[in-house]
């Protein structure tokens, strides 16, 4: 990036895609033009910021300068003020909500304060359809140390002293996973990158891909000749049409450099990649069921053993990594195992990405180093909760996971710390939820999605998920009983101990961990038939304080299903059997006269 | 509606073939090319599928089993404008069942069915990835961010 004074850098994640940062980009590139100024300033498109929330995010270098919620119609002046005339445009700035001072140079946001960088190192630095920055960036130097100065049982030593563990959910150590890979003896051998993302709520690999394709690329070169595989496949959701089309652009821009093929950087080592799609199964994250996608057929998981490692794709011998995990090999062969080790905690080394959402102030995907707690999380990065509203719970692992609370807020996360409190990592999804967010209704919409991507294959989870969903529409419906809960228990320990995939046997987490949380809560809705939080429709009542109401007439006149009664300058009531609840009466009336409860 | 034998089916028959015919080998291959038969017929009715299995020397029956386990292929046609409401856990918390109930409503179809004059199609999807814009909708491949029941007209409207 040498040769020019100036970068401008627009995120073209897919959250500002949709803000039109393209027009963005082409209005920046059209004025830069204008002011003479194409030889000093360049125009870039990056992936994902992070910072999502405040989007489309343009960023100026060398200063750091962040401007946020940028329009097209910004650009002549950004180019002005900025390039032309050094002066930053103030009402572009991201202003800081704690003190409402502007902040001007990135790394002064809380939001990036705490964060570290590993696995989206590159994700907003670099055009990521130019493989040359990611070269300039040391990219593929990893590769060339492996194969010019250590033999494939170096790298994996290299590997395994780094503590690496995976990040698409279980946290096996990758080490040990190639040297298993590279003991099975075959002339056949695959490497395979899962980025299936199926956590509904999660989009890192999507951004990793998106934003640094080389780094994947990279990792899975040198796993290949760890393992002694000359095949690659990444199997990615065909959902994400950015995230393959810049994968491709790299892996043909990697063959014209000669860092896939044959005889790469020389060597006698042969690698490359073909890209599988998906099509829209959850299941088919899980790794055996994706290797029965990638043959053409249904997703349907198999019993392990034998794992992957043994008999694979077409039963040869298969190496499977999720995309973060790709995108954190490079780093280590460059700074070594014993620096990513510092990194962390004990047990769990390096950073983890999340996809941060729900009722945050900032959100958006951050990556923190393990043992960061979830308090400075949710509250220093994240900006707290929104609306001034009362942090309730917090929900990580996917339809896999579970709920945590105040009381575990201070709780360092890593793998084993999560699984200790109830929830676990999973692919790294965390949604905040406060107090207008129903925990039966929450468990039953994670329910609901288990239920419908279950392939069916096996009984406990066919049946168990529609019975389960079917006992919480009960109970968000008013028509639960203690009962209910017994049998939500039992069930939900039946088909955690038989189901045949880790889809079923986690599916009932959301379940458990609310009813053990929030047992108050589910009782309140089957017992006195209410929604504390006021978000079961079924459960809701509206009424009208006799001594509050003027008798405007207003609500009466607005009543879709003419449920309220009342003469002019009396109190007026609504009848109960008539009213669907709607609200419509409640943000109406403009005495405050309608409560819901 | 199914696909007669006419100029214009005959032509993406033939695009089909070439891309059939181009692949190194057919094993393994079904789900490429029923992703690619999507993208030529818009949608997999049976007549493609049953012409799918003949060019693959596959069972029919195993070839309606992987169309009907995902999600992502479909046997009926969509709309002109294929509404997609997304139902991931971002937008979930952020009040999306309101806004499908708002589209429903608006459209007069439920989920998985297209208007009668083939206009508007109404799904629902999980995480498009722009959790920050929660709750999202997307046509065709446009992203709707920050929707508000009360947008719903708007943005229909803006198809019409
Ligand atoms: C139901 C289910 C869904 C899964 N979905 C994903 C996924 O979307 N992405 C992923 O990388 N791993 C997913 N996994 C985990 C994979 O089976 C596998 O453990 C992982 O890809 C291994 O890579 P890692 O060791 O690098 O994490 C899923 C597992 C289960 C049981
Ligand atoms: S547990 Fe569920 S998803 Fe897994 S094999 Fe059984 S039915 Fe299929
Ligand atoms: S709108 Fe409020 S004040 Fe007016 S009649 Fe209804 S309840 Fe009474
Ligand atoms: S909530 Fe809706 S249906 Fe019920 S009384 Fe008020 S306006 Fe009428
Ligand atoms: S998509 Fe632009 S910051 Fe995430
Ligand atoms: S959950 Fe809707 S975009 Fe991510």
């Amino acid at each position: 990036m040498a040769d020019y004074k100036f970068h401008i850098l627009v995120c073209g994640g897919t959250g500002c895609q949709s803000s039109n940062s393209h027009e963005i980009m082409e209005a920046l590139k059209q004025n830069v033009a204008d002011a003479g100024m194409a030889e000093d300033c360049k125009v870039l498109m990056t992936g994902c910021f992070g910072f999502c929330e405040q989007g489309p995010i343009v960023k100026m270098l060398p200063d750091n300068t962040f401007y946020t919620s940028v329009k097209p119609e910004d650009a002549a002046e950004i180019v002005a003020e900025h390039i032309v005339k050094g002066r930053k445009v103030q009402r572009l700035l991201y202003v800081d909500p704690e003190n409402e001072e502007h902040v001007s140079d990135a790394k002064h946001m809380e939001f990036y304060k705490k964060q570290m960088r590993i696995a989206l190192r590159n994700c907003g630095f670099i055009d990521p359809e130019n493989i040359d920055e990611y070269i300039a960036r040391d990219g593929y130097a990893a590769l060339a140390k492996c194969l010019t100065e250590m033999t494939p049982e170096e790298v994996i030593e290299e590997m395994k002293k780094s503590g690496l563990r995976g990040r698409g959910g279980a946290g096996f150590p990758t080490g040990l996973k190639w040297q298993f890979a590279r003991g099975y003896k075959s002339d056949v051998k695959y490497v395979v990158c899962n980025a299936d993302e199926g956590d509904p709520g999660a989009f890192m690999d999507r951004s990793i891909l998106e934003g640094d394709p080389n780094s994947v690329i990279e990792a899975m070169a040198i796993c290949g000749y760890a393992i002694g595989a000359k095949y690659g496949r990444v199997y990615i959701r065909a959902e994400y049409p950015l995230a393959i089309d810049r994968l491709s652009i790299a892996i043909n821009q990697a063959r014209e450099y000669g860092l896939l093929g044959d005889n790469i950087l020389g060597t006698d080592f042969c690698f490359d990649i073909e890209l599988m799609f998906g099509a829209g199964a959850f299941v088919c994250g899980e790794e055996t069921a994706l290797i029965h996608s990638m043959e053409g057929q249904r997703g349907e998981p198999t019993t392990k053993p034998p794992f992957p490692a043994e008999s694979g794709f077409w039963n040869q011998p298969t190496n499977v990594n999720n995309v973060e995990t790709w995108a954190n090999v490079p780093v280590i062969f460059l700074k070594g195992a014993d620096w990513f080790r510092s990194i962390g905690t004990e047990k769990s080394p390096g950073t983890k990405v999340f996809a941060l959402a729900g009722k945050i102030n900032n959100v958006g995907l951050i990556e923190v180093p393990m043992g960061t707690t979830l308090r400075e999380v949710i509250y220093e990065i994240g900006g707290g909760i929104k609306n001034g509203k009362k942090f309730k719970a917090v929900q990580t692992g996917g339809p896999s996971g579970g709920c945590l609370t105040e009381k575990d807020l201070d709780t360092p996360i890593d793998f084993d710390n999560l699984v200790a409190k109830g929830s676990m990592m999973g692919s790294g999804g965390m949604i905040v939820m406060d107090e207008d967010d129903c925990m039966p209704a929450v468990a039953k919409f994670y329910l609901e999605f288990t239920q419908e991507e279950s392939c069916g294959k096996c009984t406990p989870c066919r049946v168990g998920t529609t019975r389960l969903s079917e006992l919480l529409t009960d109970i968000t419906n008013g028509k639960g009983t203690l009962q209910h809960l017994e049998e939500l228990k039992r069930l939900s320990e039946v088909i955690r101990d038989t189901a045949l995939c880790g889809l079923g046997q986690t599916a009932p987490n959301p379940v458990l961990s609310t009813l053990r949380t929030f047992e108050d809560e589910y009782i309140a809705h089957v017992t006195e038939k209410t929604c504390p939080a006021g978000k079961c429709q079924a459960l809701l009542k509206y009424e009208i304080i006799a001594d509050a109401c003027k008798g405007c007439t207003l609500c009466a006149r607005n009543c879709p299903v003419g449920a309220i009664s009342g003469t002019v300058k009396n109190p007026h009531v609504i009848d109960q059997s008539k009213c669907i609840k709607c609200g419509v009466c409640m943000n109406n009336c403009r005495f405050n006269a309608i409560v819901r409860h | 509606m199914g696909c007669n034998e006419n100029g214009a089916d005959r032509e993406k028959y033939a695009e089909l073939d070439q891309f059939i015919a181009s692949l190194p080998t057919t094993k393994g291959e079904l789900i490429r090319v029923l992703h690619r038969a999507q993208g030529i017929f818009g949608y997999l009715p049976k007549e493609v599928q049953v012409y799918v299995a003949k060019k693959l020397d596959l069972p029919v029956s195993k070839v309606y089993g992987v169309v009907s386990f995902y999600s992502f292929f479909t046997m009926k046609p969509k709309g002109k404008y294929d509404v997609s409401v997304c139902l991931g856990t971002a937008c979930y918390v952020r009040g999306a069942d309101k806004i499908l109930e708002a589209l429903t409503k608006k459209l007069g179809i439920g989920v998985g069915d297209t208007t009668e004059d083939a206009k508007f199609s109404l799904r629902t999807l999980r995480c498009v990835g722009a959790c920050g814009l929660a709750p999202v909708v997307m046509i065709n491949n446009k992203v709707y961010g920050r929707v508000t029941p009360d947008m719903v007209e708007g943005i229909i409207a803006e198809c019409e």
